[in-house]
C-alpha cells in the first residue's frame, strides 16, 4: 500500500507525509497508507480506512488513548499502530 | 408459501444486532459454539403469522474476508447452510461503514433484507434517507427500525417472509470495480468456470474477487497451479496500475460505490456527532483519571458479585442442607444405607456445591452486560491494554483475571469478550492460577497451623502473589510458544455510549446462568457420584466393622461419665471414618500415589484429600478432617491444626499451599474449559499441565528447603 503514495507523489507534491502519531488533536488529515501486515490492512479498510479517506484526530495526548474519527465512527488505536499509519 | 424458514442476522459490531435478536426470539434462544472455534453460535425461534422462523445470530463483523474466526464463521454459515434470508442490521447513524458489509452480501448473491437500525439516532443526527432509492441501489428491501424500542420489528419480519417466498431481495449482484480490475476478474473467472467442482459451489465472480483479495480461506480450497499463476499475475498488474494491493483497491471501489449511493440518497442536515460521547471519553479515558475510574468500577462489580451474592448463596446452601436432611430422614436413624449415602453425601452435596455459585455468576454477568452494553468495556480494554500487552495479553484479559479471584468458572466464561482466539486461550489457560474463593479455606486452615501469627498475612499475600506471577509468566510463555502469533495491534471501534436495555441485560445474564447450570451441572453430577463411590467403596470388611461396633458397645456398657462416654464414641466413630477412607478406593489411591508425592513431603494422608479436591477445592479441608479422624472439619478447626503441626514441618505446610495453588483446576472448571474452548484437548492440557507444573515446583521447593534446612 505504501507504493501507492510513493507513486502518487507527483500529484501530491505540496503535501507532507507524516505519521499519524504526530498529528495533534482536532486536526483533519488524509489517510494514505500503513506499514503493516496485509491482514491488518484489510481490517483497517473494512473499518473504512482506505487511501484518501479523511481522518479527524479526536484525541492524541501523551499517555491517553489515540482516538480518530473515520466515516462517522470512532476508532481507538494503540500508539504503535498510529505511528505506522502514514497521512498527508 | 414456506412455513419454515431460516434467517441469518448479520451486521457490524455495535449495530444493535443482538437487541433485534432478543426482540424476535425472547427467551427462545440457544447458545453454543461453532465446532472447533471459540465463536459463539446463537440460535432462536420466533413465529410470524403462520411462519416458523429459525433465527441464527451471526457474529458481528465488519467484512466477510477471512481475517478473523468470526468472519469465517459468518461467511461459511451463509455459503454452506444457505439461509432463506440474510438480514443485515445497519447502524443507520453510521451508514457508510455499515453498508460495506451489505455490499459484500450483495456480491455473494444472497436473498437480502437491510434493517436501518437506530433510525432515531440517525434522525437526531440529521440524516435523511431516500429509502426507495437506496433499496434500488442495493437490490434489497430496506426497513427502518429502532431496536431498543422495538419499532419496526413487525415490518422487518414482513419483509423477511416476503423475500423468503419470492426469492428476490437481491437483483443487483455486482459492483463495478472499474475497467482495470474488471478485466483481471473476468480472466480469473473464466479459469474458475473450467473447474466444475468449484463453480458448482461458488459463484465464479465471487471466487475471483476473493482470490484477488488474497483470502486465505478461499485459497485453501484451490488446488490449481494455473489459477494461482493467473491470480498472481493479475494482482501484480493491479498493483502496478493502481499502486495499491488488490484488496485495498477492491475495498476502495466498494466504498466508492457506497459513497456514490449515499451522495444521491442520503441527506445530512446537521453536523453534530458523538459530542456527548466525546465529552464522557475525555474524562473516562483521561490519563490520570482513567485507571482510578476503571478500578472504581471493578470494585463495584466485585462488591456486587460477592457481597450481594452472599445471602442467596446462604439460602441455596441452607436449601440443599434442608433437602439433605429431608432425604436423610427417610431412613430410620442407625439403619445405614448405601442409597442414603449416595443421595445425601454424593448427589445432593455434590450438586449443591456447584449450584451455590449461581448467584455469583448471575450477578457478575449482570454487571458485565451493563458495562458492555453501555459501551464502557471498549474503553476499559484500552485503559488496561498497555499493562496487559507487556504480559502478552490483551487489555480485555484483565477483567477475567480479576473475576478469577472470586471463582474461575465465571472468569473463564468472561473471556468471551476477547475476540482473538489466541489471547482468549492464553487467558483461559492461566486463569486457575489466580486463587479463587474456594482455595481460601485451604489457606486459612494451613497457614495458622504452621506459621507464627505475625507471618499469617504475609504468607497469604505470598501465595496470592505467587499465583499472579506464575499466571503472568505462563501467559507470556504460552504466547511465545504454543499460542504464538502476531499480537494483534490495538484497533477497536469505540461505540457511542448507550443506555443498556433491561431486556438485553437480563437475557444476557440468564443465558450465562443457564449455560453454567447445564454444562457444569451435568458433569459435576457425574463426578460427584464417582468421587462419592471412590471414597465409599470398597466398604470396610465386616470383621473390622464389627470390631469398631464392639468398641462402641464396650464404651456404652462401661461405667464412664456421660460426657466422657459421648466423647469416646465420637473418637471411635472418627476412627471408623478414617479406617473406611483409608480402605476405600480413594484411600488406596492415596497410598498407591504416595511414592509420587514423597519427593515433596506428602504422605497418603495428604494425597487422599488432594484427590478429593478435584471435585471442588474446599473438599480438601473436609477430607483432611476425615483422614486425621477429627470428624467434620472446617477451616477454623483447631484440633485439625494441632494434628497437622504434630505430623508435618512448616516446609511441608508451605508445600501444601503451593501445591494446592497450582494443581489441576476443579471439575467444574474442567467442564467449563471444555465447553468454552470447544475441545477436550485444551481442557486436558490445562488440567495435566498445571498438575505437572505443581509437582515440579513443589518438589523443587521441598528439596531445596530440605537441603538448606529451612522450615524443617
Amino acid at each position: 500500500m505504501l507504493n501507492s503514495f510513493k507513486r502518487r507523489k507527483g500529484c501530491m507534491k505540496n503535501r507532507a507525509f507524516k505519521s499519524l502519531a504526530i498529528v495533534e488533536s482536532g486536526r483533519r488529515v488524509r489517510f494514505l497508507g500503513v506499514h503493516t501486515g496485509r491482514g491488518l490492512q484489510a481490517r483497517l479498510s473494512a473499518m473504512g480506512m482506505i487511501p484518501g479517506v479523511e481522518i479527524d484526530v479526536i484525541s492524541n495526548s501523551d499517555h491517553g488513548p489515540f482516538i480518530i474519527a473515520v466515516k462517522g465512527s470512532r476508532i481507538m488505536l494503540g500508539r504503535g499502530m498510529a505511528s505506522k499509519i502514514v497521512v498527508g | 408459501m414456506k412455513t419454515k424458514i431460516v434467517v441469518a442476522l448479520a451486521g457490524n459490531p455495535n449495530s444493535g444486532k443482538t437487541t433485534i435478536f432478543n426482540n424476535w426470539t425472547g427467551t427462545r434462544q440457544h447458545v453454543g459454539n461453532y465446532p472447533g472455534v471459540t465463536v459463539e453460535r446463537k440460535e432462536g425461534f420466533c413465529r410470524h403469522g403462520n411462519v416458523e422462523i429459525e433465527v441464527v445470530d451471526l457474529p458481528g463483523t465488519y467484512s466477510l474476508t477471512a481475517y478473523s474466526a468470526e468472519e469465517v464463521v459468518a461467511r461459511n454459515f451463509i455459503i454452506d447452510e444457505k439461509p432463506d434470508v440474510v438480514v443485515d442490521i445497519i447502524d443507520s447513524s453510521n451508514i457508510e461503514r455499515n453498508l460495506y458489509l451489505a455490499v459484500q452480501f450483495v456480491e455473494l448473491g444472497v436473498p437480502l433484507v437491510l434493517a436501518f437500525n437506530m433510525s432515531d439516532t440517525a434522525k437526531a443526527r440529521g440524516h435523511e434517507f431516500d429509502i426507495k432509492m437506496l433499496s434500488r441501489f442495493f437490490g434489497a428491501p430496506i426497513v427502518q427500525t429502532i431496536g431498543n424500542k422495538g419499532t419496526g420489528m413487525r415490518e422487518l419480519l414482513d419483509a423477511v417472509v416476503r423475500v423468503a417466498n419470492t426469492g428476490d431481495g437481491n437483483r443487483v449482484g455486482n459492483i463495478d470495480y472499474g475497467r482495470e480490475i474488471e478485466e483481471e476478474i473476468s480472466g480469473i473467472e473464466s479459469l474458475i468456470r473450467k473447474d466444475d467442482m468449484l463453480s458448482r459451489r461458488y459463484s465464479a465472480r465471487w471466487l475471483a474477487v476473493k482470490l484477488l483479495e488474497n483470502d486465505r480461506d478461499v485459497w485453501a480450497k484451490i488446488n490449481s497451479p494455473e489459477l494461482e499463476a493467473q491470480v498472481e499475475k493479475s494482482a501484480s498488474r493491479i498493483e502496478k496500475i493502481t499502486g495499491e494491493h488488490p484488496e485495498t483497491a477492491i475495498a476502495g471501489r466498494r466504498y466508492g460505490f457506497i459513497s456514490g449511493a449515499c451522495q444521491e440518497a442520503v441527506r445530512s442536515t446537521i453536523e453534530i456527532r458523538h459530542t456527548a460521547s466525546d465529552r464522557i471519553d475525555a474524562v473516562v479515558t483521561n490519563r490520570i483519571l482513567g485507571i482510578p475510574i476503571f478500578l472504581g468500577f471493578m470494585y463495584l462489580v466485585f462488591q456486587l458479585t460477592f457481597t450481594l451474592g452472599n445471602s442467596p448463596m446462604d439460602w441455596i446452601d441452607a436449601g440443599f442442607g434442608w433437602l439433605g436432611n429431608v432425604v436423610g430422614g427417610w431412613w430410620a436413624p442407625g439403619s445405614e444405607s448405601l442409597l442414603k449415602s449416595l443421595l445425601v453425601d454424593g448427589i445432593i452435596a455434590g450438586v449443591g456445591g456447584v449450584v451455590i455459585f449461581l448467584p455469583n455468576i448471575l450477578l457478575l454477568f449482570l454487571a458485565i452486560a451493563i458495562l458492555e452494553d453501555s459501551g464502557y468495556m471498549a474503553r476499559a480494554a484500552f485503559i488496561m491494554d498497555r499493562l496487559m500487552h507487556k504480559i502478552g495479553l490483551h487489555g480485555k484479559s484483565f477483567i477475567p483475571m480479576l473475576v478469577g479471584f472470586g471463582c474461575t468458572i465465571p472468569a473463564i466464561m468472561a473471556t468471551r469478550t476477547l475476540e482473538n482466539r489466541r489471547d482468549r486461550l492464553a487467558t483461559m489457560l492461566v486463569l486457575p492460577l489466580i486463587s479463587c474463593g474456594a482455595r481460601l479455606p485451604i489457606y486459612v486452615l494451613i497457614i495458622p497451623a504452621f506459621f507464627p501469627q505475625a507471618w499469617e498475612g504475609r504468607m497469604l499475600w505470598i501465595i496470592y502473589m505467587t499465583g499472579i506471577t506464575l499466571a503472568i509468566l505462563l501467559a507470556k510463555l504460552l504466547r511465545i510458544s504454543l499460542l504464538k502469533g502476531e499480537s494483534v495491534p490495538f484497533v477497536m471501534e469505540l461505540p457511542p455510549y448507550r443506555m443498556p436495555t433491561v431486556k438485553g441485560v437480563f437475557i444476557h445474564m440468564w443465558e450465562r446462568g443457564r449455560l453454567f447450570l447445564k454444562k457444569a451441572g451435568t458433569v459435576i453430577l457425574g463426578v460427584s457420584v464417582l468421587l462419592w463411590a471412590a471414597t465409599t467403596f470398597p466398604g470396610l470388611p465386616e470383621s473390622v466393622k464389627a470390631h469398631f461396633e464392639n468398641e462402641i458397645n464396650k464404651v456404652q456398657v462401661s461405667s464412664m461419665a456421660k460426657e466422657v462416654k459421648a466423647e469416646r464414641i465420637d473418637t471411635i466413630a472418627n476412627e471408623t471414618a478414617e479406617a473406611a477412607l483409608e480402605y476405600s478406593l480413594a484411600g488406596r489411591m492415596g497410598h498407591a500415589l504416595e511414592p509420587v508425592f514423597a519427593p515433596m513431603g506428602f504422605d497418603w494422608r495428604l494425597v487422599t484429600p488432594v484427590i478429593g479436591a478435584i471435585a471442588a477445592k474446599e473438599v480438601f479441608v473436609a477430607q483432611l478432617g476425615i483422614v486425621f479422624s477429627v470428624g467434620e472439619a472446617d477451616e477454623e478447626s483447631g484440633s485439625l491444626r494441632s494434628r497437622l503441626r504434630a505430623r508435618y514441618t512448616p516446609l511441608t505446610g508451605f508445600c501444601i499451599l503451593l501445591f494446592m495453588l497450582i494443581v489441576a483446576p476443579c471439575m467444574a472448571t474442567f467442564a467449563v474449559m471444555k465447553s468454552e474452548s470447544g475441545s477436550w484437548g485444551w481442557a486436558i492440557f490445562q488440567f495435566a499441565g498445571l498438575t505437572v507444573l505443581a509437582w515440579i515446583l513443589t518438589v523443587i521447593v521441598y528439596q531445596a528447603g530440605s537441603l538448606a534446612g529451612i522450615g524443617i
